[in-house]
């Protein structure tokens, strides 16, 4: 079993704003494009064009839809990747040591070369965010991108991860949770950022930032004065056009 | 869960390698994924051969259309590129048609045997080449190459996508939506999306919602189903499909009455105050009043006089009358009164149709209404207008709208599409702040684009350019005897105006000889035997059929794909394409530019790597075709080809003076638009990242059709070669003279069966009438609607050969209503029978709730036919995957009269894919859906059980 720190120095992680994901999947194969060239060993696919394609995905989009009481049913699209949790269970489940949580910032990371791909840590993961590699069979999961973040042959604006760079709708946003001041902090404090499932006791650094109301029921006293008619007829509207003439 | 820290070990902390190169170059190009042409950087690693490979690819943040973001299928252009699917070498049919037997030949091989076909057509009857491009992005290249053959038959897909919204928009106002307009992401306060689900265009959208979202600005969605977009609509409005129109009628009812309409915007830029002859017994009844010169003539509210609509200083009237010669003229906003103050249009007459309540309809009009014109926007640019009138400021109405197929694909698209602009335009809401604005080329008036041109003459070039807009009978394609010029009969009274061509008739009535028989069919990048056609079993046994003779019905299918498509089965030659990243294009300002409201800029596509493989970019094959063929344009007096190959023709072919296919960088290096050829210019492309811009001055940026300055800046740049002010049309005449013609008072006049049907759907003001199929068929036999949605992560049919996409759609089940569902007692796993008038499926089903109650749909073009696209025959893209195609007839069921009615828009000949009716049945699970069609032999080799890449390794 492996240790975590007690604390580190940062909290990186990402605010996904449910209010504005479309559900595209740009983040899911900017993910798949950029991390199948680094980190590790490629992800790999099997069975790519056959019956039953099974890839290593490191982050995957869920849609669900939203029932109300009353109003129409809603869509949610959910962008699900490892939330680099403070208590994170896939490492301390990890026999070899190779699941460890970085003091320096809190991110969760496999060394690959200790990974003896028993499937513990995915078991462990309450949300099924780590995936095996069907081909190098060691435990593939998302790693904020440190290759990227801290990668001084990007340009600067570039050191974030692949998902936040490529996404379209600017649903997802990348900082430090540590730095209350960071704009992912303020972002879920002013959106009432959510723990995925807190119950799991694994404290998520990633925050949900929940989809505002839909479908209000219309105000009607207020909406209903910009409606009052200003004629019956075709002749009474033809009077009125006139006179608003005359007043431009 | 946490352990005693003693059992605990300490993690093995690796040195990690946090500065990898990310590659060895940047190769900045135009993606292709889908229609959008957003910029990529192709990042590449040398190869253990030192080959360049390509590595990964993103957005690139300098470009206009995607300013560095880019979408799922844009990061997996990759595996497009590496699809296992791509053709390797010209290939001649060895089998029977649609079998997929096929024998590799050489190119040299190839072009002698499509230059002996098409050489013998060429001098006899050019017209029997029938040459259509689907997803071209190359259109002023390929209708030059058309013309130059001779041919009168051609265009590109248009007709089956969304040509009553280009259309409709090019007749009203001289620009539409995506390509032709945007919304004014960063003022607008009120957006209203009917029609569009996950595309089109693509990041542009899901980078202005985004930003709607940041600037707490309101985003309203119409659409029988709730996902992408719609799912993160404020509201939704899950309207009943083919309904559209009747909705924005009400809307326009509910405005006019409140007198919440931009009257001042309505006097000086539309032809609100334009006279209409209202005199029935006139022969001009219906027609606008004209001076000699043929301008539009207006009573001027100061001196009462009747001036033409440009005169300087003129203040119109917009409920004047005039009469001549004893002639009643009134004003279009005297006969937009009368028409939609009716209580016809009131929410309580059309609720039920739309399933939307009269209260929803009123609050979303009242919505608009405050929008619009409880807070403007103004913006302190003075500009001059094209009366010499100066204006201090820009005021503006920030309610901005889009729209796409969704309103388009129904019989009643065109009307429903001019309905939604007479909307923005009754608000002021186009080109001003906050509304939409158009993209350069547009503004561009109809009367600005050609007439269309199909008189073949063998061995000569076409009379002029293929497609156009037409404004009066005169102008249609139609011979003495009142028959078709072409062979998908676009620009004939069954549909006058189809702009775009009818793609989706051309293989039906090649097959039926109507109105004439052809040799060689040739198409391009268009999956006709799949799921691009309607009725795509039919289509197959067409292209399939022989006559007495034995011989094929349809004699000669010439196809080129990159890829090894449902459709390369029914060919006899396969000119094998190259993906999107081994070949130059052309993403131009003479078709389908890239431009945004406040820059012109265009685009090209090179080689980033080159082609492993025997195939040719489709267009330079094209150059070669054409000078073997001796095609004016395209071989020199000596006899030497005149363009070495695509990228030659970029550069050096010359359009009319100073103007070619693009614009950047012309004469020595420094003029834009204009200018001589420049043989450095495609270099100066890629060292800009592939683009060119160049920014619209400040005070042009709004009012653009009447801005005197855009009109000067855009003479300038080439874009027209005078000045172009016009007048918006919410009484569309072109239409009307089509009515003169069915009354009898015109020189043409119409078949006697479609005198009614123009009279109701050829109004000159926007109208709504019932989808033509739901108006024929016993409605409650075919209770629910079917429509198909393009997800965000396909493209139509490329989608399922990328195996990053198909991991994420690569099933499509019938989504169902939940009333539908509980009623029938469907279960989850169960599968459903679908029967429309023309066939019948058998599919996966699923339930949902976000959807409109009468109203069933599914993904589209997941289905494949087994064999191709290098899929397993197991695939469940080709086992359970399945298309709403077999059960949409390109005609309408029989009626009895004798006649067969084209499932068309009858103002376009828009196919109207979404009037679809159908039945359903609950069926236990099945193994595969119906119907199954027999496998196609793939020409290209077994694709890979693993994929485990990285490049440069």
């Amino acid at each position: 079993m492996t240790s975590l720190p007690k604390t580190t120095e940062k909290r990186l992680g990402l605010a996904i704003d449910l209010d504005t994901c479309v559900g595209c999947h740009a983040c899911v194969t900017a993910c798949k494009g950029w991390n199948t060239e680094n980190y590790g060993a490629p992800l790999a696919d099997a069975d790519p064009y056959g019956a039953a394609p099974e890839g290593a995905f490191l982050n995957r989009i869920h849609s669900f839809e939203v029932t109300p009481e009353a109003g129409p049913a809603q869509l949610v699209h959910f962008p699900k990747s490892c939330l680099h949790c403070d208590d994170a269970p896939c490492v301390t489940v990890c026999p070899t040591g190779a699941s460890y949580k970085r003091v320096e910032d809190g991110i969760v990371l496999v060394n690959e070369s200790a990974c003896i791909g028993c499937g513990l840590c995915a078991w462990a993961c309450p949300y099924g965010a780590r995936e095996m590699d069907p081909a190098e069979k060691v435990m593939k999961k998302c790693t904020l991108c440190v290759d990227r973040i801290y990668n001084e042959a990007l340009p600067e604006e570039d050191r974030v991860p692949a998902c936040v760079r490529t996404c379209p709708a600017g649903a997802r946003h990348f900082g430090d949770f540590g730095d209350p001041d960071s704009t992912v902090s303020r972002l879920a404090a002013e959106r009432g950022g959510i723990d995925l499932m807190p119950e799991q006791g694994t404290r998520p650094v990633n925050q949900y930032l929940p989809p505002r109301p839909r479908d209000a029921a219309p105000d009607l006293d207020v909406l209903s004065p910009f409606l009052a008619p200003v004629a019956e007829e075709p002749k009474g509207f033809l009077g009125w056009l006139d006179r608003t003439l005359d007043r431009l | 869960m946490s352990f005693p820290e003693d059992h605990c070990r300490m993690p093995i902390e690796p040195a990690l390698e946090l500065s990898p190169r990310p590659s060895d170059e940047v190769r900045q190009t135009t993606c292709y994924m889908c229609a959008c042409r957003c910029g990529i950087n192709v990042h590449m690693k040398g190869g253990p051969d030192g080959k360049m490979e390509v590595a990964y690819i993103e957005g690139n943040r300098d470009h206009p259309v995607n300013r560095g973001v880019l979408c799922a299928k844009g990061a997996a252009g990759i595996m497009q590129h590496l699809s296992p699917a791509r053709l390797r070498a010209p290939l001649l049919r060895d089998g029977p048609r649609g079998s997929g037997k096929f024998k590799e030949i050489s190119w040299d091989e190839a072009l002698t045997l499509a230059t002996t076909w098409l050489s013998q057509i060429r001098h006899t009857a050019p017209e029997k080449l029938a040459f259509f491009t689907g997803r071209d992005q190359s259109q002023s290249f390929t209708s030059w190459w058309a013309q130059a053959f001779g041919t009168p038959n051609y265009a590109a897909h248009g007709g089956f996508c969304s040509v009553n919204m280009a259309a409709a928009g090019i007749y009203t106002m001289g620009g539409a939506f995506w390509e032709f307009g945007a919304p004014d992401w960063e003022r607008t306060r009120l957006f209203l999306l009917f029609g569009v689900a996950e595309d089109h265009d693509s990041n542009p959208i899901k980078m202005g919602l985004g930003r709607l979202k940041e600037r707490g600005a309101k985003f309203i969605g119409v659409n029988p189903i709730r996902t992408g977009y719609n799912a993160v609509a404020d509201e939704w409005i899950g309207i009943t499909p083919g309904t559209d129109g009747l909705l924005i009628l009400s809307l326009i009812h509910c405005l006019m009455k409140a007198g919440k309409i931009d009257v001042d915007y309505l006097a000086r830029w539309t032809n609100a105050p334009c006279l209409v002859n209202a005199d029935e017994t006139s022969p001009d009844h219906g027609v606008l009043l004209r001076d000699v010169a043929g301008k539009e003539l207006v009573i001027d509210r100061r001196t009462g006089a009747l001036v033409p609509f440009d005169t300087a200083g003129v203040r119109p009237s917009l409920t004047a009358t005039h009469a001549v010669g004893g002639v009643t003229h009134r004003t279009v906003m005297a006969h937009m009164a009368e028409t939609y103050l009716s209580d016809d249009y009131a929410p309580e007459a059309v609720a039920e149709r739309t399933g939307v309540t009269a209260p929803r309809i009123r609050a979303l009009a009242a919505e608009i209404a405050r929008a619009a014109f409880e807070d403007p926007i103004v913006l302190d640019r003075p500009w001059t207008d094209f009366r010499g009138e100066r204006h201090e400021t820009m005021v503006g109405r920030p309610v901005s709208v889009h729209a796409m197929r969704g309103i388009s694909a129904h019989s009643n698209g065109f009307q429903t599409a001019r309905a939604l602009h007479v909307l923005q335009i009754l608000i002021g809401a186009v080109e001003t702040p906050g509304s939409m604005r158009f993209k350069p080329p547009y503004p561009k008036p109809a009367t600005a684009h050609p007439r269309p041109h199909g008189f073949p003459r063998p061995g000569l070039p076409l009379d002029g350019p293929h497609l156009g807009f037409v404004h009066d009978p005169d102008d249609l394609l139609i011979n003495d005897n009142g028959l078709p010029r072409r062979i998908d009969k676009a620009f004939t009274w069954e549909n006058p105006m189809s702009a775009h061509g009818l793609m989706h008739m051309v293989i039906s009535n090649a097959h039926a000889g109507d109105p004439y028989k052809i040799d060689t069919l040739f198409l391009y990048m268009a999956n006709m035997a799949w799921n691009s056609s309607m009725s795509t079993s039919r289509v197959m046994e067409m292209l399939t059929d022989k006559d007495e003779s034995g011989e094929y019905v349809i004699p000669r299918i010439i196809y080129s794909d990159a890829y090894s498509s449902e459709m390369v089965a029914y060919a006899d030659l396969v000119l094998p394409d190259t993906t999107y990243l081994e070949r130059h294009d052309c993403i131009s300002l003479l078709d389908r530019p890239i431009s945004e409201p406040e820059a012109a800029a265009d685009a090209i596509r090179w080689p980033v790597v080159e082609p492993d493989r025997d195939v040719r970019g489709f267009q330079s094959v094209m150059l070669d075709l054409g000078h073997r063929l001796g095609l004016p344009g395209m071989s020199n007096d000596d006899g030497t080809p005149t363009y070495k190959d695509y990228a030659d023709y970029m550069t050096r072919h010359i359009r009319r003076p100073g103007i070619g296919p693009l614009a950047g960088w012309r004469g020595d290096g420094s003029s834009e638009g204009r200018g001589e050829a420049n043989p450095d210019q495609i270099e100066r492309y890629r060292e800009n990242g592939a683009f060119w811009m160049a920014h619209i001055p400040q005070e042009a940026q709004f009012f653009k059709p009447w801005n005197a300055a855009y009109q000067d800046w855009a003479v300038a740049l080439g874009l027209y070669d005078k000045p172009l002010p016009y007048l918006f049309s919410l009484y569309a005449e072109p239409l009307r003279r089509f009515q003169l013609a069915a009354e009898g008072k015109h020189r043409l006049s119409p078949p006697d069966h479609l005198r009614e049907r123009m009279l109701t759907t050829m109004t000159p003001l926007p109208t709504w009438y019932a989808p033509f199929e739901e108006s024929e068929i016993d409605a409650d036999a075919y209770p629910l609607h079917a429509l198909t949605q393009r997800p965000m992560a396909m493209y139509h049919s490329w989608g399922s050969q990328n195996a990053w996409l198909r991991q994420i759609h690569g099933q499509n089940p019938l989504y169902i209503p939940r009333p539908v569902w509980e009623e029938q007692g469907f279960r989850e796993g169960d599968w459903a029978r679908v029967t429309s008038p023309d066939g019948e499926i058998t599919v996966p089903a699923a339930r949902m709730d976000a959807l409109n109650d009468n109203t069933v749909w599914t993904w589209n073009a997941i289905g494949k036919r087994k064999g191709a696209w290098a899929l397993g025959r197991a695939a469940p893209e080709a086992t359970k995957g399945f298309l709403l195609n077999h059960l949409i007839h390109e005609l309408l069921p029989e009626k009895g009269d004798g006649l067969r009615w084209s499932n068309s828009d009858p103002v376009t000949g828009q196919a109207a894919w979404f009037d679809l009716r159908v039945r359903i049945e609950r069926v236990e699970p099945q193994a595969r859906s119906t119907p199954s069609h027999k496998p196609q032999r793939s020409p290209v080799p077994r694709a890979p059980r693993m994929l485990r890449r990285q490049s440069g390794r």
